[in-house]
């Protein structure tokens, strides 16, 4: 294949990336901006939000796409509900300390993982695209799936946009992001609030997996790239803002695609971490935030 | 008399926060061993001005010179070994250290730079104590710091301050929220402190100004409005429109 | 006074840890020995974190560091034991000297995210560089190498009471050390700062000078660790430097009791063995590990000898 149609594949691929990374870290991004807390567990909402995926499609017999749409609409909302209890049970009683709270969230993270490995196994597995077809370019055939994902992202992240802004629910939390206190005194409940966004935080986690799963297999251990590289994003677009945080992952989404064709992943990997790390201690605001008000 | 060098002198010394000019252009001298109160109405940029003095923020433009040396760019921790000590107007104690080893800190710094002293476990407590005597606060030196009660805390705030062995103490708003007994016993102990620092007192209550401040100096939307001696600034027209309400 | 009955306290706990090598069954002296070069290892964390006040997400990095320097030195280049570890120690201090140098340019969560990064970066390092550490699967040290030369004698590192005694002799100095240097005037500097930074700052303290020797000493301390797991353990693999082992040191530290100097002890002793006795039953045996810091956090942040000297003991260091 000649450099032209690879670099297109390249791409792709990458686009597919990032349409993922950008839900699930508008998610991480939502819950730090809103609630100035750094969710470790972040990623394995997403494993779970693949493992519940498989689950609910192997439920269901028939064509494929209904398994899938069954995970897409349930899945989110069990992981949802599992954040919701989490946030009232452990991280509201910490009174959000953020040291106190990240090691909170560490250990959620071992316990959900662990409880999947005990009740999903250590195998991998798939569940099956929703569709299965290829759209026919000159050089090479492309999932028509993977395109519908990037499509997918896009609406959600729309959505997630027009419920920000345009809502009351936005308007809500946009107030108590900007000063918890005065949200309280005017009689919103900021502890619901909370518990509310951080269970938004994790379901778009959980959105982005099923998205996932056709084309990756679920497995236990599935969180912690997704999470350091949803760190990288939230940290490039601005922590707590959420337009960098898209472009940003389309950037790292991008590039990851392309060096990983051209490189060795785990070399590529190595080098953005290690920019990613110098940025934050040189730019703390990112490079597409603004020093903080 | 030929003009003695003054302690601290700052020359064109400004800072701005966004588009605020908090402090523009202030030329300002205190000679060695005098107290001098710093007053002006609320925004009026003292508080500003003594952060910049004592290296909190740095300027956005003009000098700081303490003891013939020039100190703009020097980070806030080498001016206090320089001798400028800084007492919060929010009090900013170790609350979960006690007393004494909250002066102790102090001292030990103090015992670290001194080249002919060494930090140990007496030199410490003999500098520590004395500094608590002096304060009024040596009963309560096993006590938890954040335990005390306000006054107190307020005192040893000053009294870490002194375990410096300052050159100049810089006190922001002391007397804020103290009752009227506390102000007393304190008014005393800055004059007692008087004798062997330049102090340099921001402060609202006009009572404390007058009892303790040699001269006065007057800061108006970040300007030196006036300067003189208590009688004089008593008298000053300008003074009076712009802050004693006159 | 006090610093008489915290002085007879430590020695009480070396010579009871050195009386258990003879009374210990083997399987038992064999995880104490491993329990106390992973103590060493917390212990070098609670430097920085307890003492200090650093909540780093990133040790392993330098655990790592001691363990490759002397791994590798010994496998590649044939080096015997006291270079080796020389060489652990000397990669330890100079990574913990650029990552402190750059880490605490940032604080409080920043802190965290930057040190796991540079931690990640070591681990993917690591793994890049698999002709020379053969990565995950790591490299065992062959017997015949790991023979210590002392004065007069050489003992060989795979007899069993020789690593129980090096690995005593590690921790005795390790918390030697760090029980001067927190009762110095340094490590109630330390403290001071993680109290409050501003007012040191205030007090004429150099606070970025100090966190960085506490970072530079904490990292020497897990070097020495890693570099004595390396060679009495004789293996060496990318698993020390992932993220796991970054966690495994604080949850060890919050157990035992943040700075307190035998919390570190205490805590990786507890935790080694709730895992060792939770494998035996389920292979998620990690879950223990996520139970115990959500309980700890929640219920005991102060740990088991942060309680035991709030309550009982207030002269404990």
């Amino acid at each position: 294949m000649a450099f032209g149609p690879y670099l297109l594949l390249a791409t792709l691929e990458g686009l597919v990336t990032a349409a993922v990374l950008a839900l699930m870290a508008l998610g991480l991004s939502l819950v730090f901006g809103v609630m100035r807390v750094v969710n470790v567990a972040h990623g394995e909402f997403y494993m779970l939000g693949a493992v519940l995926a498989w689950w609910f499609a192997s439920l269901v017999t028939g064509h494929p796409a209904i398994g899938f749409l069954l995970a897409l609409v349930l899945s989110p909302l069990v992981v949802a509900a599992i954040a919701f209890v989490a946030e009232r049970l452990v991280l509201s009683r910490l009174n959000y300390e953020p040291e106190a709270t990240i090691v909170a969230t560490i250990g959620l993270l071992y316990i959900i993982q662990q409880l999947a490995l005990t009740f999903y196994g250590p195998e991998a597995r798939p569940v099956q695209a929703p569709f299965d077809m290829r759209i026919s370019l000159p050089w090479f055939g492309y999932s028509a799936y993977k395109l519908a994902v990037i499509a997918a992202s896009i609406l959600m992240m729309l959505a997630t946009w027009f419920a920000l802004t345009r809502t009351k629910i936005g308007l809500v939390m946009r107030a108590t992001q900007y000063d918890r206190e005065t949200a309280q005194a005017f009689g919103i409940p900021v502890g619901r609030v909370y518990a509310g966004v951080f269970a938004l935080g994790a379901a778009l986690a959980a959105v982005a997996a099923v998205l996932i799963v056709p084309i990756q297999q679920a497995h236990y251990l599935m969180g912690l790239d997704p999470l350091l590289l949803s760190f990288i994003v939230v940290i490039i677009g601005g922590l707590g803002s959420l337009r960098g945080t898209v472009v940003a992952a389309i950037l790292i989404g991008l590039s990851d695609g392309i060096i990983s064709m051209f490189f060795s992943p785990t070399l590529a990997k190595m080098l953005a971490t290690l920019l990613v790390a110098l940025v934050l201690v040189f730019r703390p605001q990112g490079l597409f935030g603004t020093v903080a008000r | 008399m030929a003009a003695v060098t003054p302690l601290l002198s700052t020359r064109g010394l400004s800072r701005s926060f966004g588009g605020l000019k908090a402090v523009r252009e202030v030329d300002f001298a205190l000679p060695e061993g005098q107290i001098r109160a710093i007053i002006g109405p609320n925004g009026a940029g003292k508080t500003t001005f003594v952060s910049l003095v004592c290296g909190r923020i740095l300027p956005s433009s003009g000098s700081v010179v303490f003891d013939g040396r020039d100190v703009s760019r020097l980070p806030a921790h080498k001016r206090v070994r320089a001798g400028i000590a800084y007492t919060f107007q929010i009090t900013s104690i170790f609350s979960n250290l006690t007393v004494f080893d909250n002066v102790a800190l102090a001292a030990q710094r103090h015992l670290l730079d001194d080249r002919q002293a060494r930090p140990t476990a007496r030199a410490l407590e003999e500098d520590g104590m004395a500094a608590l005597e002096k304060t009024g606060l040596a009963d309560f030196a096993e006590r938890r710091a954040g335990n005390l009660a306000y006054g107190h805390q307020r005192l040893l705030e000053v009294a870490m301050g002194l375990a410096l062995k300052p050159r100049l103490l810089i006190l922001d708003e002391p007397t804020q929220g103290l009752s009227d007994g506390e102000i007393d016993s304190f008014v005393a102990l800055v004059r007692e402190i008087g004798r062997e620092a330049t102090v340099l007192l921001i402060e609202h209550n006009m009572d404390v100004v007058m009892a303790l401040a040699e001269r006065i100096t007057v800061m108006d939307q970040g300007c030196i409005l006036a300067e003189g001696t208590p009688e004089e600034i008593r008298a000053d027209k300008a003074v009076q429109q712009a802050y004693l309400g006159g | 006074m006090t610093n008489a009955k915290s002085l007879w306290l430590h020695a009480a706990v070396i010579l009871l840890l050195f009386a258990l090598n003879f009374l210990l069954p083997e399987y038992h002296r064999g995880i104490f020995s491993r329990v106390m070069v992973l103590a060493v290892f917390a212990m070098g964390y609670n430097l920085a974190f307890g003492y200090t006040g650093l909540l780093s997400l990133g040790h392993a990095m330098f655990f790592a560091a001691g363990l490759y320097g002397a791994g590798l030195t010994v496998y590649h280049l044939g080096w015997s034991i006291w270079p080796a570890l020389g060489a652990g120690l000397l990669a330890g201090t100079l990574l913990a000297l650029v990552v402190g140098f750059l880490a605490l340019r940032t604080t409080g969560v920043a802190f965290m995210i930057v040190t796991l990064m540079f931690a990640q970066v070591f681990y993917l390092t690591t793994l890049y560089f698999t002709t020379y550490t053969r990565g995950e699967e790591g490299l065992v040290l062959p017997q015949a190498m790991r023979t210590l030369a002392l004065p007069g004698a050489s003992f060989s590192l795979t007899d069993p009471a020789t690593r129980y005694m090096a690995a005593l002799a590690l921790l005795t100095i390790v918390l030697g050390l760090t029980l001067i240097l927190v009762r110095s005037p340094y490590g109630r500097a330390l403290i001071a700062i993680r109290e409050n930074e501003e007012r040191m700052r205030m007090l004429g303290y150099d606070v970025f000078a100090n966190k960085l020797a506490s970072v530079v000493i904490s990292g020497l301390i897990c070097a020495a660790a890693g570099a004595a797991y390396a060679v009495l353990f004789g293996y060496v693999g990318s698993g020390f430097a992932s993220i796991q082992y970054s966690i495994l040191p604080l949850l060890w530290v919050l157990l035992g009791g943040g700075a307190t100097t035998l919390g570190p002890l205490i805590g990786t002793l507890f935790m080694f063995y709730i895992i060792d006795t939770a494998s035996d039953y389920t292979t998620a045996y990690l879950l223990v590990v996520g139970l115990a810091l959500i309980l700890l956090i929640l219920y005991f942040p102060k740990g088991i000898a942060g309680t035991v000297r709030e309550r009982w003991l207030p002269w404990l260091p």
